[in-house]
């Protein structure tokens, strides 16, 4: 499944190093990644497709749901077909 | 390829705007389940809806999780129970069944104890009518439905007198949680057969087997939108709201295709009513104020609420392959902060409410009421409710809850239900009228053939 995952929260030291490790650690490939400081709030948003990971989706939202807590950022994952069906007629 | 700032508007949708998906609603057929003795039809219904919706709740919450989107109620519907039990009576029985049903399968509300008498009843209908009262006080999540007029057959005045004696009984049966009995019984007029929302739910018997209708909402959106123009006149607002209606009901078409897919049901409707919450951010009539109101209930309250009817069912019509349901903005006081606020201000009454019932979805909706207002009066007020639904052809409906005991303060329901101030309302008599009975004829526009 393609899915996106935004990070949102307070800059700090080593975001995208934990982030992106969790993600080596599922299997869950980055497709593309973009980050900007928006009303001094850290956020990072990737797109990323999950079907090598061998984990059910409820699984890889709550260890990055817990992987958030760990480093105080807000960290989720939701299907990108949100997105699209939102944005795109 | 999505932009960040489309990702963004979307994510601020669901974590500070209040978008959900306000209900899931599977409709299931109970044709097939009439049995030839009571304990017979209540196997059949059980046994049908423990199977039929028994990964409703599992569906809507991976759903949730893989969307990200709030998904609150899962519920279900059925055909009206007194077509289930013309046979046998008993509709008690077949009562606690449907409510033991919704228990087993973790719904939030069943709905379909339900009687369509525009036109007339049949003696079954009536004894089954006489029976809602204690279906109500007897169960936890059943809700019920009449439908006692309609654009086509005019309004059943038998059906409207027996309405206000049963809201009294229900208020009397369930005084312990303050009336709250009422607050899950609903008088029509023009129901729909295939609306997702409670109290007034019920499978339509045109329907198929098994129906996903889903019902969005999401008025913390469309404030927040407004506010971003607040210069704007009122045609940039109409588009303003159009824009948005469209995206939250994209994300309502979404969740009712997974939902029946995953399900093996058809695909029913989408709802497009704006159904606020008790809480702060998620109210319809903090979207009016937006507009320009001082407070909800000024003059110019009808207008508003008329361009955001309007504009909600424009943008939503794109977005969904099939629209129905009720669709429109939803007034139900005290499910909604700022109509209670108004209400408890002295800026929003009873007369006004009514007016705005004229232009949107539904009714006199989760209106509380002294607990010693007249049956009659009560009555009278649905009576016309259905005046209004059936000569502008459009649903209407009272859901009006006497309080036992209690003739001012408030009452509070708990959970979606909110908190219900006591609105005053006029008692001079219309028991002459309410007692003549027979039917008001339906209007002249009602013969199109």
């Amino acid at each position: 499944m393609k899915a996106i995952i935004s990070v949102i929260g307070e800059d700090r030291l080593g975001v995208i190093a934990k982030v992106s490790g969790k993600l080596f650690e599922m299997q869950i490939n980055i497709e593309d990644i973009s980050q900007t400081i928006m009303q001094n709030y850290f956020t990072m948003i990737m797109m990323v497709d999950t079907s090598k990971s061998k984990l059910p989706f409820n699984e890889m939202a709550s260890q990055l749901k817990t992987l958030g807590e760990e480093i105080g950022m807000d960290i989720r994952i939701q299907s990108e077909s949100i997105f699209n069906a939102m944005h795109k007629i | 390829m999505l932009s960040k700032d489309e990702i963004f508007e979307t994510i601020n949708m669901i974590s500070s705007q209040h978008l959900d998906v306000r209900t899931i609603t599977m409709g299931i057929s109970l044709l097939d389940c009439i049995g030839n003795t009571t304990k017979e039809t209540c196997d059949k219904v059980y046994d049908k809806i423990t199977s039929k919706a028994k990964n409703l709740v599992k569906v809507g919450n991976d759903i949730q999780n893989e969307f990200g989107v709030p998904i609150v109620n899962k519920r279900i519907s059925v055909t009206p129970i007194s077509l289930i039990t013309a046979k046998t009576g008993n509709s008690i029985d077949v009562a606690k069944t449907l409510d033991k049903c919704a228990d087993e399968v973790g719904v939030d509300f069943i709905g379909g104890y339900s009687a369509l008498v525009q036109k007339g009843m049949t003696c079954f209908e009536r004894e089954f009518l006489q029976t809602i009262p204690q279906a109500l006080a007897q169960t936890n999540k059943l809700c019920s439905s009449v439908n006692v007029a309609s654009t086509k057959t005019g309004i059943n005045m038998d059906a409207v007198k027996m309405m206000g004696e049963i809201i009294k009984e229900t208020s009397y049966l369930t005084r312990e949680q303050g009336s709250i009995g009422c607050a899950k019984f609903v008088v029509f007029a023009n129901a729909v057969e295939d609306n997702p929302f409670m109290a007034g739910a019920f499978h339509g018997v045109g329907e198929a087997d098994t129906v996903i209708n889903v019902g969005v909402s999401g008025p913390g959106v469309v404030k927040v939108a407004l506010e971003q123009v607040k210069d704007g006149d009122l045609t940039v607002v109409a588009e303003t709201v159009k824009k948005v209606a469209y995206k939250i009901t994209r994300v309502g078409q979404l969740v009712a295709q997974e939902a029946s897919k995953r399900l093996n049901a058809n695909f029913g409707i989408i709802d497009l009513s704006l159904a606020p919450t008790p809480v702060m951010g998620d109210s319809v009539a903090h979207i009016l104020e937006e507009m320009g109101l001082e407070c909800v209930g000024a003059y110019g309250t009808t207008a508003c609420l008329a361009l955001l009817n309007d504009a909600v069912k424009k943008g939503g019509i794109m977005a969904s392959s099939h629209v129905g349901g009720l669709s429109g903005a939803f007034i139900p006081v005290s499910e909604d902060i700022g109509m209670i606020n108004a209400v408890n201000k002295g800026c929003l009454k009873l007369e006004k409410l009514e007016a705005m019932t004229a232009i949107c979805s539904v009714g006199l909706d989760m209106v509380a009421v002294g607990g010693d207002t007249p049956a009659e009066v009560l009555s009278a007020m649905i009576a016309d409710e259905c005046a209004i639904g059936v000569v502008n052809n459009k649903t209407t409906a009272v859901r009006v809850i006497p309080v036992y005991g209690k003739n001012s303060g408030s009452v509070n329901f708990g959970g979606l239900l909110g908190t219900a101030p006591i609105m005053p309302i006029n008692t001079v008599s219309p028991a002459k009228f309410i007692s003549r009975g027979g039917r008001i004829p339906a209007p002249v526009w009602a013969n199109k053939n």
